[in-house]
Protein backbone atom coordinates (compact mmCIF):
# COMPACT_ATOMS: atom_id res chain seq x y z
CA UNK A 1 0.00 0.00 0.00
CA UNK A 2 1.48 3.36 -0.88
CA UNK A 3 1.41 6.39 1.38
CA UNK A 4 -1.39 8.29 -0.28
CA UNK A 5 -3.80 5.35 -0.29
CA UNK A 6 -2.94 4.65 3.32
CA UNK A 7 -3.65 8.19 4.47
CA UNK A 8 -6.85 8.28 2.38
CA UNK A 9 -8.08 5.06 4.00
CA UNK A 10 -7.16 6.29 7.47
CA UNK A 11 -9.11 9.50 6.85
CA UNK A 12 -12.00 7.46 5.53
CA UNK A 13 -12.27 5.58 8.83
CA UNK A 14 -12.58 8.90 10.69
CA UNK A 15 -15.13 10.32 8.24
CA UNK A 16 -17.33 7.24 8.32
CA UNK A 17 -17.22 7.04 12.12
CA UNK A 18 -18.12 10.70 12.51
CA UNK A 19 -20.85 10.36 9.91
CA UNK A 20 -22.43 7.43 11.75
CA UNK A 21 -22.17 9.34 15.00
CA UNK A 22 -23.81 12.33 13.29
CA UNK A 23 -26.65 10.30 11.83
CA UNK A 24 -27.39 8.44 15.05
CA UNK A 25 -27.48 11.59 17.14
CA UNK A 26 -29.36 13.94 14.80
CA UNK A 27 -31.70 11.98 12.49
CA UNK A 28 -34.93 11.39 14.38
CA UNK A 29 -36.42 7.90 14.44
CA UNK A 30 -39.94 7.96 15.87
CA UNK A 31 -39.60 11.58 16.82
CA UNK A 32 -36.22 11.39 18.59
CA UNK A 33 -32.68 10.33 17.59
CA UNK A 34 -31.52 6.82 18.41
CA UNK A 35 -28.64 8.21 20.47
CA UNK A 36 -29.89 11.15 22.51
CA UNK A 37 -27.45 14.10 22.26
CA UNK A 38 -27.67 14.53 26.03
CA UNK A 39 -25.63 11.33 26.40
CA UNK A 40 -23.72 11.29 23.14
CA UNK A 41 -23.53 14.96 22.13
CA UNK A 42 -23.18 15.58 18.37
CA UNK A 43 -20.15 16.06 16.11
CA UNK A 44 -21.17 19.67 15.42
CA UNK A 45 -21.46 20.61 19.09
CA UNK A 46 -18.13 19.02 19.84
CA UNK A 47 -16.43 20.73 16.91
CA UNK A 48 -17.94 24.03 17.92
CA UNK A 49 -16.61 23.58 21.45
CA UNK A 50 -13.11 22.75 20.26
CA UNK A 51 -13.10 25.78 17.95
CA UNK A 52 -14.25 27.94 20.82
CA UNK A 53 -11.46 26.72 23.14
CA UNK A 54 -8.82 27.44 20.59
CA UNK A 55 -10.25 30.76 19.38
CA UNK A 56 -10.63 32.04 22.92
CA UNK A 57 -7.21 30.61 23.72
CA UNK A 58 -8.26 29.07 27.04
CA UNK A 59 -7.07 25.61 26.03
CA UNK A 60 -3.40 26.51 25.63
CA UNK A 61 -2.71 26.83 29.32
CA UNK A 62 -4.19 23.39 29.98
CA UNK A 63 -2.30 21.79 27.10
CA UNK A 64 0.90 23.35 28.28
CA UNK A 65 0.43 22.10 31.83
CA UNK A 66 -0.31 18.55 30.73
CA UNK A 67 2.66 18.65 28.39
CA UNK A 68 4.95 19.92 31.14
CA UNK A 69 3.80 17.23 33.56
CA UNK A 70 4.22 14.49 30.97
CA UNK A 71 7.68 15.68 29.95
CA UNK A 72 8.89 15.96 33.53
CA UNK A 73 7.52 12.52 34.32
CA UNK A 74 9.20 11.10 31.25
CA UNK A 75 12.58 12.69 31.92
CA UNK A 76 12.69 11.90 35.64
CA UNK A 77 11.25 8.40 35.24
CA UNK A 78 13.68 7.57 32.43
CA UNK A 79 16.63 8.91 34.37
CA UNK A 80 15.74 6.80 37.39
CA UNK A 81 15.00 3.78 35.24
CA UNK A 82 18.32 4.01 33.40
CA UNK A 83 20.35 4.43 36.59
CA UNK A 84 18.66 1.66 38.55
CA UNK A 85 18.45 -0.61 35.50
CA UNK A 86 22.18 -0.29 34.94
CA UNK A 87 22.97 -0.73 38.58
CA UNK A 88 20.88 -3.90 38.93
CA UNK A 89 22.16 -5.40 35.70
CA UNK A 90 25.78 -4.91 36.72
CA UNK A 91 25.22 -6.03 40.30
CA UNK A 92 23.27 -9.29 40.13
CA UNK A 93 23.28 -9.63 43.92
CA UNK A 94 21.57 -6.28 44.42
CA UNK A 95 19.07 -7.26 41.75
CA UNK A 96 18.37 -10.59 43.45
CA UNK A 97 17.74 -8.91 46.80
CA UNK A 98 15.38 -6.29 45.43
CA UNK A 99 13.67 -8.52 42.89
CA UNK A 100 10.50 -9.36 44.87
CA UNK A 101 10.02 -5.71 45.88
CA UNK A 102 10.42 -4.46 42.35
CA UNK A 103 7.81 -6.95 41.21
CA UNK A 104 5.46 -6.07 44.05
CA UNK A 105 5.66 -2.34 43.46
CA UNK A 106 5.28 -2.75 39.72
CA UNK A 107 2.18 -4.89 40.17
CA UNK A 108 0.55 -2.20 42.30
CA UNK A 109 -2.16 -0.28 40.41
CA UNK A 110 -0.71 3.24 40.35
CA UNK A 111 -4.09 4.85 40.76
CA UNK A 112 -4.10 3.97 44.46
CA UNK A 113 -0.98 6.08 44.81
CA UNK A 114 -2.60 9.20 43.42
CA UNK A 115 -4.24 10.39 46.68
CA UNK A 116 -0.98 9.82 48.56
CA UNK A 117 0.94 11.85 46.02
CA UNK A 118 -1.63 14.63 46.28
CA UNK A 119 -1.11 14.56 50.02
CA UNK A 120 2.66 14.66 49.68
CA UNK A 121 3.09 17.00 46.73
CA UNK A 122 -0.09 19.08 46.77
CA UNK A 123 -2.58 19.80 43.98
CA UNK A 124 0.00 21.37 41.65
CA UNK A 125 1.90 19.65 38.85
CA UNK A 126 4.29 17.65 41.05
CA UNK A 127 1.73 15.12 42.25
CA UNK A 128 0.95 14.34 38.59
CA UNK A 129 4.61 14.17 37.71
CA UNK A 130 5.11 11.68 40.54
CA UNK A 131 2.31 9.49 39.23
CA UNK A 132 3.81 9.56 35.73
CA UNK A 133 7.25 8.78 37.10
CA UNK A 134 6.02 5.59 38.78
CA UNK A 135 4.70 4.43 35.41
CA UNK A 136 7.63 5.47 33.23
CA UNK A 137 10.29 4.32 35.67
CA UNK A 138 9.36 0.65 35.50
CA UNK A 139 9.11 0.50 31.73
CA UNK A 140 12.51 2.10 31.27
CA UNK A 141 13.99 0.14 34.14
CA UNK A 142 12.96 -3.25 32.76
CA UNK A 143 14.15 -2.38 29.28
CA UNK A 144 17.52 -1.04 30.35
CA UNK A 145 18.02 -4.04 32.63
CA UNK A 146 17.20 -6.36 29.77
CA UNK A 147 19.36 -4.39 27.34
CA UNK A 148 22.41 -4.68 29.56
CA UNK A 149 21.77 -8.37 30.26
CA UNK A 150 21.10 -9.35 26.69
CA UNK A 151 24.27 -8.08 25.08
CA UNK A 152 25.46 -10.83 22.79
CA UNK A 153 28.18 -12.81 24.61
CA UNK A 154 30.23 -12.86 21.42
CA UNK A 155 30.07 -9.08 21.07
CA UNK A 156 31.06 -8.77 24.71
CA UNK A 157 33.96 -11.20 24.31
CA UNK A 158 35.05 -9.31 21.21
CA UNK A 159 34.97 -6.02 23.09
CA UNK A 160 37.17 -7.45 25.79
CA UNK A 161 39.58 -8.96 23.27
CA UNK A 162 39.79 -5.53 21.63
CA UNK A 163 41.16 -4.25 24.90
CA UNK A 164 38.17 -2.46 26.41
CA UNK A 165 38.34 -1.73 30.11
CA UNK A 166 35.25 -1.63 32.30
CA UNK A 167 34.57 2.04 31.54
CA UNK A 168 34.92 1.54 27.80
CA UNK A 169 32.68 -1.54 27.94
CA UNK A 170 30.09 0.66 29.60
CA UNK A 171 30.33 3.33 26.95
CA UNK A 172 30.71 1.24 23.80
CA UNK A 173 28.74 -1.89 24.63
CA UNK A 174 26.34 -1.79 27.58
CA UNK A 175 25.16 1.76 27.10
CA UNK A 176 24.26 1.52 23.38
CA UNK A 177 22.57 -1.81 23.95
CA UNK A 178 20.56 -0.48 26.89
CA UNK A 179 19.64 2.66 24.97
CA UNK A 180 18.38 0.67 22.03
CA UNK A 181 16.09 -1.30 24.29
CA UNK A 182 14.96 1.87 25.99
CA UNK A 183 14.23 3.56 22.67
CA UNK A 184 12.30 0.58 21.46
CA UNK A 185 9.94 1.20 24.38
CA UNK A 186 9.89 4.95 23.83
CA UNK A 187 6.32 4.97 22.53
CA UNK A 188 5.07 3.09 25.54
CA UNK A 189 6.93 5.15 28.10
CA UNK A 190 5.96 8.50 26.54
CA UNK A 191 2.36 7.26 26.35
CA UNK A 192 2.41 6.32 30.02
CA UNK A 193 3.87 9.70 30.96
CA UNK A 194 0.80 11.33 29.38
CA UNK A 195 -1.53 8.82 31.03
CA UNK A 196 0.05 9.58 34.41
CA UNK A 197 -0.42 13.31 33.91
CA UNK A 198 -4.03 13.12 32.73
CA UNK A 199 -5.15 10.60 35.34
CA UNK A 200 -3.48 12.67 38.03
CA UNK A 201 -5.30 15.77 36.85
CA UNK A 202 -8.54 13.88 36.66
CA UNK A 203 -8.23 12.84 40.29
CA UNK A 204 -7.67 16.33 41.61
CA UNK A 205 -6.13 19.42 40.11
CA UNK A 206 -6.73 22.97 38.97
CA UNK A 207 -5.56 22.75 35.36
CA UNK A 208 -4.70 20.41 32.50
CA UNK A 209 -6.62 18.28 30.02
CA UNK A 210 -7.73 15.83 32.72
CA UNK A 211 -9.11 18.76 34.68
CA UNK A 212 -11.12 20.04 31.69
CA UNK A 213 -12.67 16.64 31.13
CA UNK A 214 -13.51 16.27 34.81
CA UNK A 215 -15.11 19.74 34.95
CA UNK A 216 -17.28 18.94 31.95
CA UNK A 217 -18.33 15.62 33.43
CA UNK A 218 -19.38 17.19 36.70
CA UNK A 219 -21.82 19.50 34.89
CA UNK A 220 -23.04 16.76 32.50
CA UNK A 221 -21.52 18.79 29.68
CA UNK A 222 -21.08 15.84 27.32
CA UNK A 223 -19.92 18.02 24.41
CA UNK A 224 -17.14 19.28 26.71
CA UNK A 225 -16.13 15.73 27.68
CA UNK A 226 -15.94 14.62 24.07
CA UNK A 227 -14.12 17.78 23.02
CA UNK A 228 -11.59 17.18 25.82
CA UNK A 229 -11.07 13.60 24.69
CA UNK A 230 -10.54 14.66 21.08
CA UNK A 231 -8.02 17.28 22.04
CA UNK A 232 -6.25 14.70 24.22
CA UNK A 233 -6.21 12.20 21.34
CA UNK A 234 -4.75 14.78 18.94
CA UNK A 235 -2.19 15.78 21.59
CA UNK A 236 -1.10 12.15 22.01
CA UNK A 237 -0.80 11.64 18.26
CA UNK A 238 1.36 14.73 17.86
CA UNK A 239 3.65 13.55 20.64
CA UNK A 240 3.80 10.05 19.22
CA UNK A 241 4.77 11.38 15.81
CA UNK A 242 7.60 13.33 17.35
CA UNK A 243 8.77 10.20 19.16
CA UNK A 244 8.81 8.34 15.85
CA UNK A 245 11.00 11.03 14.34
CA UNK A 246 13.42 10.92 17.26
CA UNK A 247 13.48 7.14 17.15
CA UNK A 248 14.28 7.08 13.46
CA UNK A 249 17.30 9.27 14.04
CA UNK A 250 18.59 7.38 17.05
CA UNK A 251 18.14 3.82 15.86
CA UNK A 252 19.60 4.10 12.36
CA UNK A 253 21.79 1.11 13.05
CA UNK A 254 18.84 -1.20 13.52
CA UNK A 255 17.56 -3.35 10.72
CA UNK A 256 14.08 -2.17 9.79
CA UNK A 257 11.45 -4.09 7.90
CA UNK A 258 10.75 -1.26 5.47
CA UNK A 259 14.34 -0.88 4.42
CA UNK A 260 14.22 -2.32 0.94
CA UNK A 261 11.88 0.46 -0.09
CA UNK A 262 13.75 3.20 -1.87
CA UNK B 1 54.74 -38.93 25.73
CA UNK B 2 52.84 -39.86 22.60
CA UNK B 3 54.38 -39.59 19.19
CA UNK B 4 52.31 -36.54 18.43
CA UNK B 5 53.44 -34.74 21.55
CA UNK B 6 57.04 -35.57 20.79
CA UNK B 7 56.64 -34.15 17.33
CA UNK B 8 55.14 -30.95 18.77
CA UNK B 9 57.92 -30.61 21.32
CA UNK B 10 60.58 -31.19 18.69
CA UNK B 11 58.97 -28.65 16.42
CA UNK B 12 58.84 -26.06 19.17
CA UNK B 13 62.47 -26.68 20.02
CA UNK B 14 63.54 -26.05 16.46
CA UNK B 15 61.54 -22.88 16.13
CA UNK B 16 62.66 -21.15 19.27
CA UNK B 17 62.39 -21.66 22.97
CA UNK B 18 59.10 -19.99 23.82
CA UNK B 19 56.07 -20.94 21.79
CA UNK B 20 53.62 -18.10 21.26
CA UNK B 21 50.77 -20.38 22.25
CA UNK B 22 51.18 -23.62 24.13
CA UNK B 23 48.25 -25.73 25.20
CA UNK B 24 49.50 -28.43 27.50
CA UNK B 25 47.34 -31.47 28.16
CA UNK B 26 44.18 -29.37 28.03
CA UNK B 27 40.80 -30.91 28.87
CA UNK B 28 37.61 -28.91 28.60
CA UNK B 29 34.36 -30.11 30.14
CA UNK B 30 31.04 -28.33 30.24
CA UNK B 31 28.62 -28.77 33.09
CA UNK B 32 25.21 -29.45 31.65
CA UNK B 33 21.73 -29.64 33.12
CA UNK B 34 21.19 -32.41 35.69
CA UNK B 35 24.83 -32.66 36.79
CA UNK B 36 25.75 -34.20 33.48
CA UNK B 37 29.26 -33.33 32.34
CA UNK B 38 30.14 -33.09 28.67
CA UNK B 39 33.81 -33.39 27.87
CA UNK B 40 34.36 -31.57 24.61
CA UNK B 41 38.13 -31.80 24.33
CA UNK B 42 40.32 -34.31 26.10
CA UNK B 43 44.04 -33.95 26.81
CA UNK B 44 44.93 -31.85 23.84
CA UNK B 45 48.45 -30.50 23.50
CA UNK B 46 49.29 -28.03 20.84
CA UNK B 47 51.90 -25.39 20.37
CA UNK B 48 52.32 -22.54 17.95
CA UNK B 49 55.80 -21.11 17.69
CA UNK B 50 56.31 -17.40 17.28
CA UNK B 51 55.84 -16.59 13.60
CA UNK B 52 54.26 -19.95 12.85
CA UNK B 53 50.99 -20.43 10.97
CA UNK B 54 49.07 -23.40 12.33
CA UNK B 55 45.66 -24.59 11.15
CA UNK B 56 43.24 -26.75 13.06
CA UNK B 57 40.97 -28.92 10.96
CA UNK B 58 38.35 -31.22 12.38
CA UNK B 59 34.78 -32.35 12.04
CA UNK B 60 32.06 -29.97 13.11
CA UNK B 61 31.43 -29.84 16.84
CA UNK B 62 34.77 -31.38 17.77
CA UNK B 63 35.94 -28.42 19.84
CA UNK B 64 37.96 -26.17 17.56
CA UNK B 65 36.27 -22.97 18.72
CA UNK B 66 36.55 -24.20 22.29
CA UNK B 67 40.31 -24.57 21.91
CA UNK B 68 40.60 -21.06 20.49
CA UNK B 69 38.59 -19.72 23.41
CA UNK B 70 41.10 -21.30 25.75
CA UNK B 71 43.99 -19.76 23.82
CA UNK B 72 42.21 -16.39 24.00
CA UNK B 73 41.81 -16.72 27.74
CA UNK B 74 38.03 -16.51 27.49
CA UNK B 75 37.61 -20.04 28.79
CA UNK B 76 39.67 -21.68 31.52
CA UNK B 77 40.46 -25.32 30.81
CA UNK B 78 39.10 -27.88 33.26
CA UNK B 79 42.57 -29.34 33.52
CA UNK B 80 45.88 -28.73 31.84
CA UNK B 81 47.26 -25.30 31.13
CA UNK B 82 47.67 -22.67 28.47
CA UNK B 83 50.81 -20.58 28.20
CA UNK B 84 51.49 -17.55 26.08
CA UNK B 85 55.14 -16.89 25.26
CA UNK B 86 56.09 -19.13 28.16
CA UNK B 87 53.84 -17.46 30.71
CA UNK B 88 50.89 -19.32 32.16
CA UNK B 89 47.73 -17.67 30.91
CA UNK B 90 45.45 -16.26 33.59
CA UNK B 91 42.54 -14.16 32.39
CA UNK B 92 42.43 -12.62 28.96
CA UNK B 93 45.21 -13.14 26.46
CA UNK B 94 46.22 -9.53 25.86
CA UNK B 95 48.68 -10.44 23.10
CA UNK B 96 46.04 -11.99 20.90
CA UNK B 97 43.58 -10.74 18.34
CA UNK B 98 40.56 -12.98 17.95
CA UNK B 99 38.36 -13.19 14.89
CA UNK B 100 35.24 -14.93 16.17
CA UNK B 101 33.24 -17.51 14.29
CA UNK B 102 29.93 -15.84 15.18
CA UNK B 103 29.03 -12.24 14.39
CA UNK B 104 30.97 -10.07 16.79
CA UNK B 105 30.83 -6.59 15.29
CA UNK B 106 29.17 -3.88 17.33
CA UNK B 107 25.80 -3.54 15.59
CA UNK B 108 25.42 0.09 16.74
CA UNK B 109 28.69 1.22 15.17
CA UNK B 110 29.35 1.85 11.50
CA UNK B 111 31.94 -0.30 9.74
CA UNK B 112 34.64 2.33 10.11
CA UNK B 113 33.83 2.93 13.79
CA UNK B 114 33.96 -0.82 14.33
CA UNK B 115 37.46 -0.95 12.88
CA UNK B 116 38.68 2.20 14.61
CA UNK B 117 37.50 1.15 18.06
CA UNK B 118 40.36 -1.32 18.51
CA UNK B 119 42.81 1.58 18.30
CA UNK B 120 40.70 3.98 20.31
CA UNK B 121 40.69 1.58 23.24
CA UNK B 122 44.46 1.83 23.11
CA UNK B 123 44.16 5.64 23.41
CA UNK B 124 44.96 6.45 19.79
CA UNK B 125 43.37 9.79 18.89
CA UNK B 126 40.05 9.35 17.13
CA UNK B 127 41.10 11.16 13.95
CA UNK B 128 44.21 9.05 13.50
CA UNK B 129 42.35 5.87 14.39
CA UNK B 130 39.76 6.62 11.73
CA UNK B 131 42.39 7.36 9.09
CA UNK B 132 44.03 4.05 9.79
CA UNK B 133 40.64 2.32 9.87
CA UNK B 134 39.88 3.71 6.42
CA UNK B 135 43.16 2.25 5.14
CA UNK B 136 42.24 -1.10 6.59
CA UNK B 137 38.77 -1.05 5.10
CA UNK B 138 40.37 -0.38 1.73
CA UNK B 139 42.70 -3.30 2.23
CA UNK B 140 39.81 -5.68 2.81
CA UNK B 141 38.00 -4.23 -0.20
CA UNK B 142 35.39 -2.19 1.65
CA UNK B 143 36.80 1.31 1.30
CA UNK B 144 33.48 2.86 0.32
CA UNK B 145 31.39 0.96 2.87
CA UNK B 146 32.71 2.69 5.98
CA UNK B 147 29.43 4.44 6.75
CA UNK B 148 27.37 1.23 6.72
CA UNK B 149 26.08 -0.47 9.81
CA UNK B 150 26.75 -4.20 10.13
CA UNK B 151 23.17 -5.16 9.24
CA UNK B 152 23.65 -3.43 5.88
CA UNK B 153 26.61 -5.68 5.05
CA UNK B 154 26.60 -9.23 3.73
CA UNK B 155 27.94 -12.07 5.86
CA UNK B 156 31.22 -12.06 3.97
CA UNK B 157 31.56 -8.30 4.18
CA UNK B 158 31.01 -8.46 7.93
CA UNK B 159 33.78 -11.05 8.21
CA UNK B 160 36.10 -8.73 6.32
CA UNK B 161 35.28 -5.81 8.60
CA UNK B 162 35.98 -8.16 11.50
CA UNK B 163 39.34 -9.04 9.98
CA UNK B 164 40.23 -5.36 9.69
CA UNK B 165 39.03 -4.80 13.27
CA UNK B 166 41.46 -7.41 14.55
CA UNK B 167 44.43 -6.72 12.29
CA UNK B 168 44.46 -2.96 12.90
CA UNK B 169 45.59 -3.65 16.46
CA UNK B 170 48.60 -5.55 15.15
CA UNK B 171 48.43 -8.34 17.73
CA UNK B 172 51.38 -10.70 18.22
CA UNK B 173 49.07 -13.70 18.04
CA UNK B 174 46.15 -14.12 15.67
CA UNK B 175 43.32 -16.48 16.53
CA UNK B 176 40.99 -16.95 13.59
CA UNK B 177 37.86 -19.06 13.68
CA UNK B 178 36.72 -19.88 10.15
CA UNK B 179 37.30 -16.31 9.03
CA UNK B 180 36.55 -17.12 5.41
CA UNK B 181 33.57 -19.32 6.12
CA UNK B 182 30.84 -17.29 4.37
CA UNK B 183 33.02 -16.02 1.53
CA UNK B 184 32.74 -17.21 -2.05
CA UNK B 185 35.64 -19.17 -3.55
CA UNK B 186 37.18 -16.15 -5.32
CA UNK B 187 37.01 -13.78 -2.37
CA UNK B 188 38.31 -16.59 -0.20
CA UNK B 189 41.45 -16.73 -2.29
CA UNK B 190 41.85 -12.97 -2.34
CA UNK B 191 41.44 -12.79 1.42
CA UNK B 192 43.74 -15.77 1.92
CA UNK B 193 46.44 -14.10 -0.13
CA UNK B 194 45.89 -10.86 1.75
CA UNK B 195 46.30 -12.71 5.01
CA UNK B 196 49.48 -14.44 3.83
CA UNK B 197 50.77 -11.09 2.64
CA UNK B 198 50.19 -9.44 6.02
CA UNK B 199 51.54 -12.47 7.77
CA UNK B 200 54.80 -12.63 5.83
CA UNK B 201 55.34 -8.92 6.48
CA UNK B 202 55.64 -9.37 10.25
CA UNK B 203 55.23 -13.09 10.94
CA UNK B 204 52.66 -13.24 13.66
CA UNK B 205 51.82 -16.52 15.29
CA UNK B 206 48.54 -17.66 13.76
CA UNK B 207 46.12 -20.27 14.98
CA UNK B 208 43.61 -20.73 12.21
CA UNK B 209 40.47 -22.85 12.34
CA UNK B 210 38.88 -24.06 9.15
CA UNK B 211 36.69 -26.80 7.74
CA UNK B 212 38.53 -26.63 4.48
CA UNK B 213 41.54 -28.91 4.36
CA UNK B 214 42.82 -27.41 1.09
CA UNK B 215 42.73 -23.96 2.58
CA UNK B 216 44.53 -25.21 5.69
CA UNK B 217 47.36 -26.76 3.69
CA UNK B 218 47.67 -23.80 1.33
CA UNK B 219 48.03 -21.30 4.18
CA UNK B 220 49.85 -23.11 6.94
CA UNK B 221 53.21 -24.26 8.20
CA UNK B 222 51.47 -27.00 10.13
CA UNK B 223 48.07 -28.64 9.96
CA UNK B 224 46.60 -30.17 13.09
CA UNK B 225 43.71 -32.62 12.88
CA UNK B 226 41.20 -33.21 15.64
CA UNK B 227 39.08 -36.29 16.13
CA UNK B 228 35.31 -36.16 16.37
CA UNK B 229 33.83 -35.27 19.77
CA UNK B 230 32.95 -35.92 22.50
CA UNK B 231 36.32 -36.01 24.19
CA UNK B 232 37.95 -34.94 20.96
CA UNK B 233 41.72 -35.34 20.78
CA UNK B 234 44.40 -34.08 18.48
CA UNK B 235 45.11 -37.03 16.24
CA UNK B 236 47.54 -35.71 13.73
CA UNK B 237 50.06 -32.99 13.13
CA UNK B 238 51.54 -32.47 9.69
CA UNK B 239 54.25 -30.09 8.65
CA UNK B 240 53.62 -28.40 5.32
CA UNK B 241 56.87 -28.04 3.46
CA UNK B 242 55.66 -26.02 0.54
CA UNK B 243 57.84 -23.06 -0.44
CA UNK B 244 56.94 -19.53 0.63
CA UNK B 245 55.83 -17.01 -0.42
CA UNK B 246 52.81 -18.87 -1.68
CA UNK B 247 49.97 -17.92 -3.89
CA UNK B 248 46.91 -19.85 -2.83
CA UNK B 249 45.64 -20.75 -6.28
CA UNK B 250 49.10 -21.70 -7.53
CA UNK B 251 50.15 -23.74 -4.54
CA UNK B 252 47.15 -25.96 -5.09
CA UNK B 253 48.67 -27.10 -8.39
CA UNK B 254 51.84 -28.33 -6.69
CA UNK B 255 52.13 -32.18 -6.67
CA UNK B 256 53.49 -32.06 -3.11
CA UNK B 257 50.27 -30.30 -2.12
CA UNK B 258 48.22 -33.16 -3.53
CA UNK B 259 50.29 -35.84 -1.86
CA UNK B 260 49.90 -34.17 1.53
CA UNK B 261 46.22 -33.55 0.97
CA UNK B 262 45.63 -37.22 0.21
CA UNK B 263 47.58 -38.29 3.26
CA UNK B 264 45.70 -36.02 5.69
CA UNK B 265 42.33 -36.63 4.12
CA UNK B 266 42.69 -40.38 4.68
CA UNK B 267 42.82 -39.72 8.39
CA UNK B 268 40.25 -36.94 8.47
CA UNK B 269 37.58 -38.72 6.44
CA UNK B 270 36.89 -41.36 9.08
CA UNK B 271 36.60 -38.68 11.74
CA UNK B 272 34.16 -36.60 9.74
CA UNK B 273 31.89 -39.61 9.33
CA UNK B 274 32.21 -40.39 13.04
CA UNK B 275 31.43 -36.77 13.88
CA UNK B 276 28.05 -36.90 12.18
CA UNK B 277 27.20 -40.29 13.67
CA UNK B 278 27.96 -39.17 17.23
CA UNK B 279 25.68 -36.14 17.26
CA UNK B 280 22.84 -38.30 15.96
CA UNK B 281 23.20 -38.01 12.21
CA UNK B 282 22.53 -40.79 9.71
N1 LIG C 1 28.95 -23.57 26.66
C1 LIG C 1 28.82 -24.86 26.27
N2 LIG C 1 28.10 -25.71 27.02
C2 LIG C 1 27.97 -27.01 26.64
N3 LIG C 1 28.53 -27.54 25.56
C3 LIG C 1 29.27 -26.74 24.78
C4 LIG C 1 29.46 -25.36 25.09
N4 LIG C 1 30.22 -24.80 24.14
C5 LIG C 1 30.49 -25.79 23.26
N5 LIG C 1 29.93 -26.96 23.65
C6 LIG C 1 30.03 -28.26 22.97
O1 LIG C 1 31.39 -28.53 22.79
C7 LIG C 1 31.62 -29.12 21.53
C8 LIG C 1 32.66 -28.32 20.77
O2 LIG C 1 32.12 -27.07 20.37
P1 LIG C 1 32.91 -26.08 19.43
O3 LIG C 1 32.09 -24.86 19.27
O4 LIG C 1 34.28 -25.90 19.95
O5 LIG C 1 32.93 -26.91 18.07
P2 LIG C 1 33.68 -26.54 16.72
O6 LIG C 1 34.74 -27.56 16.51
O7 LIG C 1 34.10 -25.12 16.72
O8 LIG C 1 32.53 -26.79 15.66
P3 LIG C 1 32.22 -25.97 14.31
O9 LIG C 1 33.22 -26.41 13.30
O10 LIG C 1 30.85 -26.43 13.95
O11 LIG C 1 32.30 -24.53 14.62
C9 LIG C 1 30.28 -29.18 20.83
O12 LIG C 1 29.80 -30.50 20.91
C10 LIG C 1 29.42 -28.23 21.60
O13 LIG C 1 28.09 -28.71 21.63
MG1 LIG D 1 33.48 -23.47 15.81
Amino acid sequence: MNRVTLIALQALVAIVSILIWYLLTTIPVDGKPLFPPFFFSTPLDVAERIVKWFSEGTIWRHLWITLAEAMLAFVLGSLGGVLVGFWFARQPRVAAVFDPYVKAVNALPRIVLAPIFTLWFGLGIWSKVALGVTLVFFIVFFNVYQGVKEVSPTVLANARMLGMNERQLMRHVYWPSALSWMFSSLHTSVGFAVVGAVVGEYLGSAAGLGYIILQAEMTFDIAGVFAGMFVLAAFVIVIDTMVTLVERRLLVWRPAAAETRA
Amino acid sequence: MTGVQQAIAANAAVRGAMPAVALDDVTISFRMAGNHVYTAVKRASLSVADGEFVSIVGPTGCGKSTLLNVAAGLLAPSSGKASIFGRALAGLNRQAGYLFQADALFPWKTAIDNVAIGLETANVASKLAHDRAQDWLKRVGLGSFGARYPHMLSGGQRKRVGLAQVLIRNPKILLMDEPFGPLDAQTRQIMGNLLLDRWSADRKAVLFVTHDLEEAIALSDRVVIMSAGPAARIIGDWTVNLPRPRDISEVKLDPAFHALHREIWQKLKDEVIKGYAQTGGG
